[in-house]
């Protein structure tokens, strides 16, 4: 019985609100303990989400956010994994809950992002491997993507068509979500008409930089018996790494390991991330009822849905185009409106898709409900071997 | 005529046939590229002495994609001049088990290549300054399907 509950869930809405993240933060910590119907001073440990553009306060996060909230006296952690931060804090929450060390956490992430693309922090460091490729290669993030979706269409046969249904599914589930940033149904022409940003991916194709926060109350078994009749339960938080040699390309690396002294592993990185989450759970792909899942670009969604083993390699696109993976659908992905509706708020996403799987399995999601949603998964990635798969049951 | 400097140090040869540079673990024979030179990341390798390599002067490509978009310092380029698309090719080298991004050959773009077309490396330009000639590694097609 290695469960924790959800007890309370909260965001500040997605956008370019031009404030700092420490609101952002603030706002969605106090809607998850309205959430939870606990105050502040009840909760014994905050595990904060480190965003790193905003000087010594992002880098501390969780001591901010308690600063913010009003000093307690809580024990306190802050997480730093690009976009892993949120389930590494979360991750961390659960630990202290499940160690005995606290009975009720409060979980939180939010970021004030720039606009365009990331960048490296300055100064020449050919030592860093996130320097390296901007330097040396010109390799910006949707680089990555553009090489993961091409992949899909030589050796798949996926079309930027597929692409851009991922976006116009994605786009219509966000249209019910007050959190999204973006309200605006989409057309798969409109898609294949915006400019080419990586190839084969379009400016429509790959997520935005967006300001944004999300916090989650998590609480142990008996605490939430005294609190919910109706718990959501962590089944899992799976945050490994890679086993060496990891043979796929990932951000910001610009060589992968070789694979000449040491055979590749059954299992790529997401697989392995989600495989790991499904053995801690207890169950297995066939069990889920939705999935939230990094699009970071369209066509990543599909690659996140084969390494969630919901189908076989290179079948991704045949669920998108039967409408498996709508709301209605046998597997909804991303009913939240996902990554394409929200754009990316580095440390609080991960948490954000946490959240919503917490309202689509108490029935609160509102008219992106899925029917009847008794167990999610979660898929993201960080970087340098950091991502994280966490399911949710009722 | 400017000085030629390798855009990062110890990354290829300068000098006869061109060959990224990489090292190889004396203890169980993991190569690495960027270099590694203080610890073996095999994790059932304690080894910590490493031979420099010359790596496979050819590959297939494992995936390509272009910059539609100016990518933001510490990429140096013109901010006046008009944006030209460059491609990047991920190349599974022949000999190593491992796959390497570098930017194609100027005039090389996602027309040209698919997934698993043969690859060479070359020597190439990336920047100049006043005074400096920035050297860096490109990939061109051999024209050989793999
Ligand atoms: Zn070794």
């Amino acid at each position: 019985m290695n469960d924790v509950v959800v007890l309370g869930a909260g965001m500040h809405p997605w956008g370019k609100w031009g404030r700092g993240f420490v609101e952002y933060g603030v706002k969605a910590a106090r809607d998850a303990l309205a959430d939870a119907g606990l105050d502040w001073r009840d909760i014994q440990f905050l595990a904060g989400a480190d965003t790193i553009r905003n000087g010594y306060p992002g880098f501390v996060a969780g001591a901010t956010f308690a600063q913010a909230l009003g000093w307690t006296g809580a024990r306190v952690s802050s997480s730093y994994a690009a976009c892993a931060s949120g389930s590494q804090a979360l991750a961390n929450a659960r630990a202290h809950i499940l160690a005995g060390l606290a009975d009720v956490a409060l979980v939180v992430g939010a970021d004030a992002a720039p606009k365009g693309f990331f960048a490296p922090v300055g100064g020449d460091r050919p030592d860093d491997p996130d320097w390296v490729r901007f330097h040396v290669l010109g390799a910006t993030n949707p680089t990555y993507f553009g090489l993961y979706a091409r992949r899909r269409i030589d050796l798949y046969g996926a079309t930027v068509e597929d692409f851009a249904r991922v976006k116009v599914k994605n786009a219509r589930n966000g249209l019910h979500n007050p959190n999204a940033r973006y309200r605006k149904a989409f057309t798969v022409e409109q898609v294949a008409a915006s400019p080419v940003v990586a190839d084969p991916l379009r400016l429509m194709d790959i997520c935005a930089t967006s300001d944004g926060a999300a916090a989650i109350v998590l609480c142990s078994a008996e605490f939430a018996a005294r609190h919910t009749t109706r718990p959501v339960r962590v089944a899992a938080v799976s945050t490994v790494t890679p086993t060496f040699p990891s043979a796929t390309v990932e951000l910001p690396d610009i060589a992968t390991d070789s694979s000449v002294a040491v055979a590749p592993p059954d299992l790529s990185f997401r697989a392995s991330l989600a495989h790991a989450a499904y053995e801690e759970a207890g169950i297995g792909p066939e069990d889920l009822s939705l999935a939230e899942v990094y699009d970071l670009s369209t066509a990543l969604e599909s690659d996140w849905i084969e390494d969630l083993a919901i189908c076989g390699r290179g079948e991704a696109e045949k669920l998108l185009r039967d409408g498996a993976t709508e709301i209605t659908g046998r597997i909804p992905v991303n009913a939240s409106g996902g990554l394409a509706s929200f754009g990316e708020a580095v440390p609080a996403q991960a948490i954000a898709q946490v959240c919503e799987l917490a309202w689509q399995l108490r029935g609160q999601a509102g008219a992106r409900q899925v029917p009847d949603a008794k167990v999610g998964i979660t898929a993201n990635q960080g970087l340098f071997g950091h991502g994280s798969s966490v399911i949710v049951t009722r | 005529m400017k000085d030629r400097k390798p855009v990062v140090p110890g990354w290829f040869t300068t000098d006869g046939e061109f060959r990224l540079l990489g090292t190889k673990c004396t203890a169980c024979g993991t190569v690495f590229f960027p270099r590694q030179e203080t610890f073996c990341r095999n994790p059932a390798c304690a080894g910590g002495d490493f031979a420099e390599v010359r790596l496979s002067a050819r590959g297939t490509v494992w995936s390509y994609t272009n910059a539609g978009y100016r990518p933001p310092a510490p990429y140096v380029s013109d901010p006046d001049a008009e944006w030209e698309p460059f491609t990047i090719v991920a190349v599974r080298l022949a000999e190593e088990g491992m796959i390497v991004l570098g930017q194609a050959e100027p005039g090389v773009t996602v027309d040209d290549l698919t997934v698993g077309a043969e690859m060479e490396v070359v020597p190439g330009v990336l920047y100049e300054t006043d005074e400096q000639v920035f050297t860096t590694w490109r990939f061109k097609p051999t024209g050989a399907a793999a």
